[in-house]
């Protein structure tokens, strides 16, 4: 009784905040009109997802959601392996950690804040601009390119991330045993060998849970980072399903239509989460609860 | 551990010293320029002149900041968030994980709740309904806007749950046996063991609050009672208003727009985060490892 008791204050705040939202939902299938409110408004069939895929926008709005959100996985899985490893041959702690320290760093910062940063340093006449023409390079507009806008976003994302990204990776890495390195040694294995041949495969079960359960993220490309760092310019290129739906909703106030977006991303995200949890039961022995 | 001392090796090791260190100036690169043009003079920064020294050192635009009412109303609104917020975040996390990480045994409908609130973790009506429920209970332009819709974090619900479960039996045992309530058992035992998981929470929670921007913005109307986040995303323009913008005119607001002050003031809104993130920095390789990854 007591437990059911603690858990009823959190129950009640998710049940308003959480739980009542989800049947707004049905505003994907209603004429909505924020005066007659959900019940009183008109059903409207399916016809707002069709609409949806007779729109050209949000078949480009899917492309760039994916190819953006696919390609900070894929960088923000590498990075973080590279840098564990270089990292876990500094014997010296002070260094190691003090390393650590700084690049978990940008992990805590705001997109705003970042946003504000990078804009200034990628803009035309900024800091890497100022560099590039120094190489004898052309100047880009890396913020109003339709070319450079996607790169900009994946490797901004994986700059402030790959050090909270590594924390996990040196957790598996102090779990192995360092008996296999002195025999290895002992065998004449040079570090690298060594690497190739305990660290690597001793990281395996961590890399293949983090890439399992980051199937999850696939239409996840970022809100905080894309709204901070667009602009109308980028709209082909940076404008992602959140986005879309946010200036939908919200600006435009075409509240049925973003929801029907909404809910379609929220429910093939799901499918994918449960898909991704399942594997990641099934083979790395991952369970969240 | 048995090092070799060949050239190759040692080569290696400095070119990988090299490297890390390369990296870790990349991490902090955007900062320091920050800083730097925060304490240049304005000609100098537009000029491009600045990196990573100051240039015509100049602290006028932290002069600045100080009488700018705005911008303190917006961080003591910040504050005002982190601290009303943070404690029910942590109040109702303690309150749910402990209830969840007993066993079915011990709380028959605990897998129900788990289903209940995993689900709300992973799927979500959207933003518009969630928009009109705020709304509709009057909380629009109210700080609880800003602090009661994410009074539940389940990421960090499950992340403390995992910690609970993982405290040996023979302690919550033998309390029980001596005659202690649950609640007791939660305070005097869980509680103070989890230390470091609830330091690390901590921590997601304040940067959590500090850090958001976005409910400020549809939540909060009333230009006085945005915090610091939002009001700082605004100094950059809503990005909606250069929708018919050409790429020259673009460019030109970037100029007027005063990046020295701008600068200072992002690097004023970061000081509340660097002041508690070394002391709970610490803590986090053993909360998350702890609580995420299960084998």
């Amino acid at each position: 009784m007591t437990y059911h008791f603690m858990l009823l204050p959190g129950m009640i705040m998710l049940f308003i905040f959480s739980i009542v939202p989800m049947f707004g939902v049905v505003m994907a299938f209603q004429k909505f009109i924020p005066a007659k409110g959900i019940f009183g408004s008109k059903w409207a069939g399916l016809s707002k997802f069709t609409y949806m895929f007779q729109l050209p926008d949000a078949k480009q709005i899917f492309i760039n959601t994916l190819v953006i959100a696919v390609g900070k996985i894929a960088l923000g899985l590498i990075v973080p392996i590279v840098f564990a490893l270089l990292l876990n041959e500094v014997r010296l702690k002070v260094f190691k950690s003090t390393i650590q320290t700084i690049v978990y760093l940008p992990h805590f910062m705001s997109w705003v804040v970042l946003g504000t940063m990078l804009t200034m340093i990628f803009s035309f006449d900024g800091m890497v601009n100022n560099f590039l023409e120094f190489l004898g390079l052309e100047r880009i507009m890396f913020l109003a390119s339709n070319d450079w806008f996607r790169p900009l976003l994946i490797v901004t994302d994986t700059w402030k991330e790959f050090g909270y990204g590594t924390i996990v990776y040196l957790a598996a890495l102090t779990a192995i045993n360092p008996a296999l390195y002195e025999s290895a040694a002992m065998d004449g294995a040079s570090r690298w060998k060594q690497t190739l041949n305990i660290t690597l495969p001793g990281m395996f079960p961590t890399i293949i849970l983090l890439g399992t359960l980051s199937l999850g993220n696939v239409l996840n490309a970022g809100f905080d980072q894309v709204f901070n760092l667009y602009n109308p310019l980028v709209y082909e290129t940076g404008d992602i399903i959140d986005t879309f739906v946010y200036r939908m909703g919200l600006i435009n106030m075409q509240y049925s239509f973003a929801t029907a977006i909404g809910l379609m991303k929220s429910v093939i995200s799901f499918v994918l989460i449960v898909i991704s949890y399942r594997l990641a039961s099934r083979y790395a022995g991952y369970r969240i609860f | 551990m048995i090092q070799s001392k060949s050239l190759g090796s040692r080569l290696s090791r400095l070119l990988i010293m090299f490297a890390l260190i390369l990296i870790t100036f990349m991490s902090l690169a955007p900062i320091v320029n920050t800083i730097m043009v925060s304490v240049s003079s304005s000609t100098a920064v537009n000029a491009g002149r600045v990196y990573f020294f100051p240039v015509e050192l100049n602290f006028s635009s932290y002069g600045q900041i100080l009488n700018d009412t705005k911008f303190w109303k917006a961080f003591f609104i910040s504050v005002e968030r982190v601290v009303l917020g943070g404690a029910i975040n942590m109040f109702l996390t303690i309150l749910m994980a402990y209830p969840l990480s007993r066993s079915v045994t011990q709380f028959r409908s605990r897998n129900t709740y788990m289903w209940i609130i995993v689900f709300t973790m992973l799927f979500s009506g959207g933003i518009v309904p969630w928009y009109m429920v705020i709304s509709k209970l009057g909380l629009i332009n109210s700080i609880w806007a800003l602090v009661l819709p994410g009074a539940v974090p389940v990421f960090n619900v499950i992340l403390l749950m995992n910690f609970f479960k993982g405290i040996p039996k023979e302690l919550e045992e033998a309390a029980f046996i001596d005659g202690a309530s649950p609640l007791k058992i939660l305070l005097k035992i869980f509680i103070p063991i989890s230390m470091p998981s609830l330091a690390t929470i901590m921590l997601f929670v304040i940067v959590g609050h500090w850090n958001n921007f976005f409910d400020g913005i549809i939540l909060i109307n009333d230009s006085s009672k945005i915090p610091l986040q939002t009001y700082l995303q605004q100094l950059s323009l809503t990005r909606d208003q250069m929708q018919n913008l050409s790429v020259e005119q673009l460019q030109q607001f970037n100029k007027i727009s005063n990046t020295t002050l701008n600068s200072a003031k992002i690097l004023v809104s970061m000081i509340p985060i660097l002041m508690i993130y070394p002391f709970l920095q610490r803590y986090l390789i053993h909360g998350i490892v702890l609580g995420a990854v299960k084998e």
